[in-house]
């Protein structure tokens, strides 16, 4: 693994960070006081800072910095994390994201705003709350921020000293300066895993060094704590390095010892001595041995030391030897019962060590898409295969009763099996598109000047990756749409007797296969005599059309349709509701808007749960397979000719439970045959379409119900109209899947039908 | 013989850092994502030297480095700890808590082996 490699992997880890800090903070938001929640927020910006250091990423670490400092202050209870607050925190986590991307992919970054927050972040670390929201914080009690990037924080200076100026140079002298340490462990410097051993060898690289190790505190033996320092070192030391090299020497060692250095000018001793200098020559070569025991003079003395006391010890321990033994003799007599204990409640621990840790997260792997990718591409091949194998079996068998067949049977089933659990591999939660759209809230709600609360609910509905890729840019647009067109200035709000925060509210969920995603704002609604003159300007109806409230909020999915007095900033990208339409048909999902005025309008999309198969039900219409999507069809029925009744030129209506509803002859619409079938010979699927509407298909007969692999026919042959894709059956033949929704449009008699036309497309 | 290495830090990013720059200097090297882990792995770690972050979930540095105390086997095993904190409480409360040394971040490959090498044989 090399360093780009890592990198990559810190990007990645960026971004689950930001995710992280950004739930977090939206929980916090919610009025979450878990501590363990804001440490979760702390710790992401606090990993993505680290990181960054590691690789120079500057701007990325002042910016995490400062965020960090201001979110200890939250830590430790110094700031109230209030709504104000909250606001210049999700917007550093903005930015934040942005820096990331930036140091990723190049590009820049609005330096202005990252200043801007910079400077809040700064106030709230320094207890200013903004819009004065009276909070009583001690001032003098918050931490001051620091403007500069601390990078380079040397600054653990409990003794005054400083390190500040430690990467500069001492001043050369023509003369070594000789130093004289005396050093004097205390036992916790031993229990903390240093060793004055390492730092006496440490000491000896910066120069000449002569060394004394007093003993004068060493007890007689029956007095000597085995685990207590008596033992303190004279240091003579002649350097270039400077008083600071030596200090850092110590830097680990230097609360559990007492240290003193000092500059002896020239050779001379200062005078006063406590203690003889005895210069002993200070072998290196004798620390730097691998072995640990017995290392150099002082260790020697300290072991003769320790031998003599061991001694000692034995003889005063002797009184109690005798007990020792009967312990020991108890003790080994009854092994077998406590080791059965003891591995007993080992197992016990360990099962819940095990637990603890599956609650707190479940172990996962990370995979590269592509091979998740290829096993679905295999598993595709492996279904149809076995569609083939039963097909040719059933041909060959006709009374079906081997137990090939049996087989067969058990086949079909693991391979639907294998077919849902590698689709669940690539399932993903909402959440992360979900969380974005948090992000795009909060711009958009900046640039209006509106107040909105964006509440998001099922986020961990899973969807196919592939779907929820593609979710993305449609939803991003509809919530644009929905804080800017939707919701009312608060000044609007507050006259119509709203909050003046307005509530956009992001769902989804799980519906009968499908996952339903509904945005609902509780604005003014559409404005449905504002929509219909439009729709009358722009000739997309007549002047005197008769349409329902529900027929009129759907124009707005028409082609260059905006509502909107003035086209804005936002909305008004040149991207209408009819490009949201198209990209979510092109998932095979369906939208559809409800609205009541002064209250609020209700997106709601239908996708399949995957783009990689369908369950459809299989018929035959003028000699050609198609593949009608179960999702569509609502019941299937065989008319009678009562039931049929015509209408105009060439309509015909189909009566079932004392309502009408169109007959729409699918070959007719595909061009497959010249002239309608007679709808008696057929069968009629009822579908409802994504207008709510429902149409009867008219097709001649229905062969089956299978799941089916999706081919897609754009990337391997052209855009068919009223085609959503193709597949591959058991028999090997190529069937078209209906795009129900097109050929429903086009039964309306609407500006579709002359393209419409799968000869005139080949 | 190798030295052994046990690195506990819940970023995936200086994971990997430490993997790799600790393997470059001839250590052999044990990984633990957290606090939790890294006590659960600490036998079989059997580790020379321990390098620990100390925010982490479950269970940050502080409390790691008592558990590692607390352990006979490993009470004088040095500990140093990986720290982008600044401030002298923060480095106080992990050498209460028995850190040997620490290692101020951003993480820089010849700091860490060069303190790693302080506090080992």
């Amino acid at each position: 693994m090399d360093m780009n490699e890592i990198k990559e992997i810190f990007f990645q880890e960026c971004e689950e960070q930001l995710a992280e800090l950004e739930s977090g903070l939206l929980k916090l938001n919610d009025g979450d006081r878990d501590p363990e929640t804001v440490n979760a927020v702390f710790r992401a910006v606090h990993s993505i800072k680290g990181g960054a250091g590691a690789f120079g990423l500057d701007d990325l670490v002042s910016f995490a910095h400062v965020f960090e400092t201001t979110l200890d202050c939250v830590r430790s209870n110094r700031l109230d994390p209030g709504p104000e607050v909250l606001k210049v925190m999700l917007k550093s986590a903005d930015v934040l994201a942005d820096l990331t991307n930036a140091a990723r992919d190049g590009g820049s970054v609005d330096e202005a705003r990252s200043r801007q927050l910079i400077k809040e972040l700064e106030a709230l670390a320094n207890g200013e709350v903004p819009q004065a929201s009276a909070v009583a914080e001690p001032v003098a009690k918050a931490a001051p921020v620091v403007a500069a990037p601390v990078v380079n924080d040397e600054g653990f200076q409990p003794v005054a000293f400083s390190f500040d100026d430690f990467e500069t140079d001492e001043p050369a002298l023509m003369e070594m300066p000789t130093y004289e340490i005396v050093f004097k462990p205390k036992s916790d410097l031993y229990a903390k895993g240093n060793d004055a051993t390492l730092l006496l060898r440490d000491l000896s690289r910066l120069g000449e060094m002569s060394i004394h190790c007093d003993m004068d505190a060493l007890p007689t033996l029956d007095r000597l704590s085995p685990e207590t320092a008596y033992f303190s070192w004279k240091v003579s030391l002649k350097t270039d390095k400077g008083e600071d090299a030596i200090r850092t020497v110590f830097e680990f060692a230097e609360w559990d010892c007492d240290l003193d250095v000092s500059l002896v000018s020239g050779d001379a001793a200062p005078a006063g001595e406590e203690l003889p200098m005895q210069p002993v020559p200070f072998d290196l070569s004798i620390l730097d041995d691998e072995p640990v025991g017995p290392i150099g003079v002082i260790e020697e003395e300290e072991q003769l030391a320790a031998q003599q006391e061991i001694r000692n010890a034995a003889v005063a321990a002797a009184g109690t030897a005798s007990n020792v033994l009967q312990m020991a003799q108890s003790a080994a007599r009854a092994p077998a019962e406590k080791s059965a204990g003891a591995a007993a409640s080992a197992a016990a621990q360990s099962a819940a060590a095990q637990q603890a840790a599956a609650s707190a997260a479940t172990p996962t792997i990370r995979v590269d898409l592509d091979r998740v990718d290829r096993l679905i591409n295999l598993v595709g091949e492996l279904v149809i295969n076995q569609a083939m194998l039963s097909q040719s079996v059933i041909e060959n068998d006709a009374n079906g009763t081997s137990s090939i067949n049996m087989g067969l049977e058990e086949l079909q089933q693991l391979t639907r099996e294998i077919q849902d659990s590698v689709m669940a591999i690539r399932a993903q939660p909402v959440k992360p598109v979900f969380q974005r759209m948090s992000r795009i809230v909060r711009e958009i709600a900046d640039m209006t000047g509106k107040s909105v609360r964006l509440i998001t609910e099922g986020e961990n509905t899973e969807v196919d990756k592939t779907v929820i890729d593609k979710l993305a840019e449609p939803l991003t647009h509809m919530i644009r749409n929905a804080v800017d067109h939707g919701l009312e200035t608060p000044e609007k709000r507050l006259a119509a007797g709203k909050s003046a925060e307005g509530t956009v509210r992001l769902t989804a969920k799980h519906r009968s296969g499908r996952i339903v995603i509904e945005l609902a704002d509780d604005g003014a609604g559409i404005n449905r005599e504002k929509v219909r003159q439009k729709a009358i300007d722009n000739d997309l109806i007549a002047a005197d059309a008769n349409l329902s409230d529900e027929e009129i909020d759907n124009l707005i999915f028409h082609a260059g349709f905006s509502t909107a007095d003035k086209i804005s900033d936002i909305s008004g990208r040149g991207v209408g509701m009819d490009v949201v339409k198209r990209s979510i048909q092109a998932l095979g999902g369906r939208i559809n808007i409800s609205s009541k005025p002064g209250h609020g309008s209700v997106f709601t999309m239908s996708l399949p749960l995957t783009l990689a198969v369908l369950d459809g039900m299989v018929v035959t219409v003028a000699n050609q397979t198609l593949v009608v999507p179960l999702t569509a069809i609502v019941e299937t029925l065989q008319p009678e000719a009562a039931a049929i009744h015509s209408f105009g030129s060439n309509q015909r209506l189909i009566s079932i439970r004392n309502s009408f509803c169109p007959l729409v002859d699918v070959g007719r619409i595909l061009n497959f045959r010249a002239s309608q079938a007679d709808p008696v010979e057929g069968v009629a699927l009822l579908v409802e379409s994504e207008g709510g509407g429902q149409r009867a298909l008219m097709v001649d007969a229905i062969q089956g119900q299978r799941q089916v692999v999706i081919k897609s026919l754009e990337a391997n042959y052209t855009h068919v109209p009223g085609i959503a894709a193709a597949t591959i059956l058991g028999d090997g033949r190529v069937a078209l899947i209906l795009d129900v929704d097109t050929i429903v449009a086009a039964s309306r008699g609407q500006s579709l039908k002359p393209e419409m036309s799968l000869a005139a497309a080949g | 013989m190798k030295k052994r290495v046990l690195t506990v830090d819940d970023s995936r990013t200086i994971r990997n850092m430490l993997l790799v720059t600790l393997n470059n200097a001839g250590f052999e090297t044990i990984q633990a994502e957290d606090g939790v882990e890294g006590l659960e792995v600490l036998e079989e770690a059997n580790p020379d030297v321990i390098v620990t972050d100390i925010n982490m979930p479950r269970l940050d540095g502080f409390g790691f480095i008592e558990g590692v105390r607390k352990n006979d086997r490993y009470r004088a095993v040095p500990i140093l700890v990986l720290t982008t904190e600044s401030d002298a409480e923060k480095k106080n409360r992990a050498r209460q808590a028995g850190a040997t040394g620490w290692i101020v971040k951003p993480f820089d490959p010849t700091k860490l082996i060069d303190a790693i090498e302080r506090v080992t044989a």
